[in-house]
Order: C-alpha cells, then sequence, then structure tokens
C-alpha cells in the first residue's frame, strides 16, 4: 500500500517521490505508448536500496514519528485483520462512554477473548470522537469493567497500547483520573486469565499502562514506550521542546530499547519501511506474535497467571543492595 | 509465589530519627510562611509541626520529623537502608543523573526520595513508607518503587496495617520506563496485601500527582488529605496548556477532592496520629 503523502514524514519523502515515477512509468507503459520495462525495473531496484538505506539506521525521533504515522494501523484495523464476530461492549455504567478505549469480546482463531485497545482517529471529526487516542477516567473505568468480565467468563485478554496519554483536562481530573488507572494497575495483576498486551504505536506512559499490565507485553518494531513524551521531557529538562530528538535519545523509548532493558518480551516485525506500507502484513505479523504467546500462557492454571505476572513486574526495576 | 518465601536482606538502623537533625538543616531563627507571608519563629513553628501558627496553612513537614512524631516513643525502626539507585539510563540533562543523585544525596544525607520503617502507633504494629520530597522532588525511580513495595510486603508477612506518606510530583523522568514500571510492580503489591485483610491507609501531602497518584497512593482503603494540598494526576500547568484557559481556584486541592468523592477525609495535622489510631483500631 503506497502512503498518501499528506501523511508523508521527511524522511519518507525521496522514497514515496520515487514511487511517484515509478507509478507514473508504469501508466505509461500500460497505455502502450513507449517500452519503459528496463527503466521500471531499474527504478524499482533503487526504490528498495532506498527504503533498505533509509529504514535500516532509524534515529530514535524518527522511530517516535513512525509510531504516530497518520497513516499506521490502529486498534481497529487490528481488530479487522486479525479477528472475527466482533462485538463492542460500551460504557462504565456509572458516568459515560469513552471512544478512546475500544473493547468487545470477539474470535481468535475461533477462539473467543477480549480485545481492547486505544482508538485514535486520522481526520479531525475522528479525532474529537477518539478525543486523540487519549481516555478519560470513564475509558478506564470501561477498561477494568470489561476486563473483569473476561475473567468472569474466562476469556483470554488482548490489549492494543496506542495513546500519546490519559487525558490531563478539569473533568478528567474531577472524575478521578489517577485513581481510574490505579484500580486498573492493580485490577490487572489479579486477573486469572491470561493477558497480552502489545504496544502497536505510541506507550504513552500511566495512559498506556493502565491497560497494558500483561503476563506477556510485546512491542511492534516502530513503536514506542516511554514514561513521558519526547516533548515533554525536553520542555521540562531543556526547557525547549523543539530538542524532542534528544530527550528520545536519552529516554531509550523504542521497541529494541527496551528488549535490550528486559521491559518487553518480544518484538513483533513489521513489512520494511513501517505497518503502514502494508497493513495486512503487518497484522499477519502480529497474528503470528499473539498466537504463539497465548498458546504459551494457556497451559498455565489461575494461580500460575497470576503469579507470572506478579513476578514479571515485580523484577523491574535498577538499583543496588549492600 | 517463589519470591516470597526468600527473605529480603534487610539493613535496620536502631535509632530514631531525632528532631535536632532536621532543624540543623533548616536554616535561620525565624521563617516565613508561604501562604500569609507571616514571619514565624523557627522553634514555634516546628512545636506546632510545620503548621503556620497565625494562618494554619500546613507546610512542608519532612519524614523524619513526622515519622517521629507519629509514630509511638522508641519504635522506630527503619529498614531498606542498603538500597541504592542507579542510572540504567545513562541519562543527562542539564547535569549527569548521576552527578545529580550525588549532589542530592551529599546536601540531604539521604539515598533516595523514600523512607521505609516499622512502628506503632498506640501500640498497634504498622509498616510505613514516606517520601522524602526535598529528594528530587519527591520522584518515584526504582529505588522507590521497590521500597514501597517492600513496604507492602513487610506488611504481609507480619500480617499488620500499612500507611504511606505521599508527596512526589510523580515518576523519576531520568529513569525513564523502569519509572513508570514501577507503578505496576507497587500496584501489585498490593493486590496480594490485601488478601492479609488489614487496612491500607494512604495519607496524600502536598504534593501528590503523576505516576504516584496514579498507582499506590489512590489504592489506599482509606485515603485522608493534609488540607489544601495538591492531588491530582496531571500537574495543573500541563491542564492549563491543553485547554488553553485558566483552572479554577482551589482546583485539585484536598477540599476539591472531598467535594467530588475523591478522597475520605482532611484531617489537620495536628489530629493525624489521633486519627491513625481510630482508623487502625476499627480496621485493623
Amino acid at each position: 500500500m503506497a502512503t498518501s503523502p499528506q501523511y508523508a514524514l521527511d524522511f519518507e519523502r525521496p522514497l514515496l517521490e520515487l514511487e511517484r515515477k515509478i507509478d507514473e512509468l508504469k501508466a505509461l507503459a500500460a497505455s502502450g505508448s513507449l517500452d519503459v520495462a528496463a527503466d521500471i525495473a531499474k527504478l524499482e531496484k533503487k526504490a528498495r536500496k532506498l527504503q533498505q538505506e533509509i529504514f535500516s539506521d532509524l534515529s530514535r525521533w524518527q522511530v517516535t514519528q513512525l509510531s504516530r504515522h497518520m497513516a499506521r494501523p490502529y486498534f481497529l484495523d487490528y481488530v479487522g485483520f486479525l479477528f472475527t464476530d466482533f462485538f463492542e461492549l460500551c460504557g462504565d455504567r456509572s458516568f459515560g462512554e469513552d471512544p478512546s478505549i475500544v473493547g468487545g469480546f470477539a474470535r481468535f482463531d475461533g477462539q473467543p477473548v477480549l480485545v481492547m485497545g486505544h482508538q485514535k482517529g486520522r481526520n479531525t471529526k475522528e479525532n474529537m470522537l477518539r478525543n486523540f487516542g487519549m481516555p478519560r477516567p470513564e475509558g478506564y473505568r470501561k477498561a477494568r469493567r470489561l476486563m473483569e468480565m473476561a475473567e468472569h467468563f474466562g476469556r483470554p485478554i488482548l490489549t492494543f497500547v496506542d495513546t500519546p496519554g490519559a487525558y490531563p483536562g478539569i473533568g478528567a481530573e474531577e472524575r478521578g483520573q489517577a485513581e481510574a488507572i490505579a484500580v486498573n494497575l492493580e485490577v490487572m495483576s489479579r486477573l486469572r486469565v491470561p493477558i497480552i498486551s502489545t504496544v502497536v504505536g505510541e506507550g504513552g506512559s500511566g495512559g498506556a499502562l493502565a491497560i497494558g499490565v500483561g503476563n506477556r507485553v510485546l512491542m511492534m518494531e516502530n513503536s514506542i514506550y516511554s514514561v513521558i513524551s519526547p516533548e515533554g521531557c525536553a520542555s521540562i529538562l531543556y526547557r525547549d521542546a523543539s530538542k524532542a530528538g534528544r530527550a528520545a535519545d536519552a529516554l531509550k523509548l523504542t521497541a529494541r530499547d527496551l528488549l535490550e532493558m528486559k521491559i518487553v518480551d518480544d518484538i513483533v516485525q513489521e513489512p520494511s519501511g513501517g505497518a503502514h506500507r502494508d497493513p495486512p502484513r503487518a497484522a499477519e505479523s502480529l497474528g503470528r506474535a499473539l498466537r504463539k504467546h497465548l498458546a504459551e500462557l494457556q497451559t498455565l492454571s489461575g494461580d500460575e497467571l497470576v503469579a507470572d505476572r506478579y513476578d514479571r513486574f515485580r523484577a523491574l526495576g535498577v538499583f543496588t543492595e549492600a | 509465589m517463589a519470591w516470597f518465601s526468600k527473605k529480603p536482606r534487610i539493613a535496620t538502623k536502631e535509632t530514631a530519627p531525632e528532631a535536632g537533625e532536621v532543624s540543623s538543616r533548616m536554616k535561620g531563627l525565624w521563617a516565613k510562611c508561604e501562604e500569609c507571608d507571616e514571619i514565624i519563629y523557627r522553634q514555634d513553628l516546628e512545636r506546632n509541626l510545620n503548621v503556620c501558627t497565625v494562618c494554619g496553612h500546613h507546610m512542608a513537614w519532612p519524614a523524619r520529623a513526622r515519622l517521629a512524631a507519629l509514630l509511638d516513643e522508641g519504635t522506630f525502626e527503619e529498614h531498606d537502608l542498603g538500597l541504592e539507585p542507579q542510572d540504567p539510563l545513562g541519562f543527562v540533562d542539564s547535569k549527569k543523573y548521576k552527578d545529580r543523585l550525588r549532589s542530592t544525596r551529599k546536601a540531604l544525607g539521604e539515598a533516595d526520595a523514600f523512607l521505609s520503617c516499622t512502628g506503632r502507633i498506640e501500640g498497634r504494629p504498622v509498616s510505613v513508607g514516606s517520601f522524602i520530597f526535598e529528594f528530587m522532588g519527591g520522584s518515584m525511580g526504582s529505588v522507590v518503587g521497590e521500597k514501597v513495595t517492600r513496604v507492602f510486603e513487610r506488611a504481609y508477612e507480619r500480617q499488620c496495617a500499612a500507611i504511606i506518606f505521599s508527596a512526589s510530583g510523580g515518576a523519576r523522568m531520568q529513569e525513564g520506563i523502569f519509572s513508570l514500571m514501577q507503578m505496576a510492580k507497587t500496584s501489585a503489591a498490593i493486590a496480594r496485601y490485601r488478601e492479609v485483610r488489614k487496612p491500607y491507609i494512604s495519607v496524600m501531602l502536598h504534593p501528590t500527582t503523576g505516576g504516584v497518584a496514579a498507582s499506590f497512593s489512590w489504592l489506599g482503603d482509606v485515603i485522608i488529605a493534609e488540607p489544601k494540598a495538591l492531588i491530582g494526576f496531571a500537574g495543573p500547568r500541563v491542564i492549563e496548556q491543553t485547554i488553553r484557559q485558566k483552572l479554577p481556584e482551589g482546583f485539585q486541592r484536598s477540599e476539591f477532592l472531598l467535594e467530588h468523592g475523591m478522597i475520605d477525609a482532611i484531617v489537620h495535622r495536628k489530629d493525624l496520629r489521633a486519627k491513625l489510631a481510630q482508623l487502625l483500631g476499627l480496621l485493623g
């Protein structure tokens, strides 16, 4: 799938330019007016080489930009690719419905599971609805309700993380944003069903972790996971949000960094050029990873799953003890 | 369950904190109230638990002085003294994180931003933790998260009540993702602690925000706040930048939270020990 140029990142442009030329030549060839097959082959080779060059050595800031790419597959795209029989469930049963987290039951390889994730929008109208993927307390409370239901019915939980963070607004504070997140962290730690959390785009701080306490935590190759956004970090520490690239390096927030630090368990490979260049293949890759980890977790009892998750997070932290 | 059978090696310091240690760090004979600008004789202020003798404003009360006043005399026993922070990311801002840790430690004589101990309140055993806000704004990195976790593990093993005094700006950026993970680790420890059916009392001090508010602090069976403490998820500046308007007077203060049903009670510092003892009696 070619990226729509309106969403293109700066470092993608040379490649998209080349691909546009190839498309033009192909159109010309199709019209039969000229024999340009050799030229097309040459340019395609060049495009592959260029793609390889650009994407083999991305900076952390470039990965950050890819993780937020407007054409990147979002949670509901993955639901379409990987699940059947999806039934969305809404509302927190006490205040409202928050569409920035979507959840429901569906089938994965025929097996009923709870799927749930942050949902961003691709245009202004969608983003108004989804609040740019920034949940309010109702979103987290709905998430909790659905996860407890999944445990009640013995269904595995697959969560998909993709948020800039929990929404910092007046209403969100009045209704207990911090409490809603805290309760999810506690509840997730003791659920007796398998939980796999995958960071598919942006893993923004506590708002991400609030649906991210899994037995396994996976990251898509070009996703990020961080305690604070690079811009936020830069504006606090360097008093200059434009130094976000430097902050991204300091925070070490890419999938590769986090695997090395043993914060995540596995990296899901994306198609060359990023998930947005070929969403069905990205989904296929994610599906394979979920299948493998779910099969492993389903050999564990409820007690073992709770202990496994507890031990996993208990071990995280770096300090010395005399 | 495996890690629970392994007893952590616990270093203890038998000596109780002395009020004198604290006051020697607070230079000068006079202090100014941040709220009413009144000049107060420092000894009067300390005798009044750092509450302004004129307007009743609750000023910062250092962790060691607080615990000395709240726990039964001679029962304070500090734990986890050997825990020291590392620099897992090799973080550098205007200063190297390592150097920042070293200079803060030198200035305060504390290894990190948290103190964990056991003791008694009116004879009842408690496992207690308190932030040391002066240490990098009470930010939570791996050492803080580990100590909080051990407060609940100790309460679990001893089947006693747990109390945490929070005063923190949230996660410690310099430890990146490790600081975020402390939210999950501490909350999971509380989930396990619930099994012993002893109370966890969370006392929120000024300020309690970010990842600390959004994890163990808001998970208290009972949540108490000091008057006018700033408590919330996002800091006021972040919210103002997001919504592009001024925040209403009193927003995110203890009184606001009580009104919105988010905390159980606001307790004046002079009543704190009695109220804690009362709750321990009713629930412990």
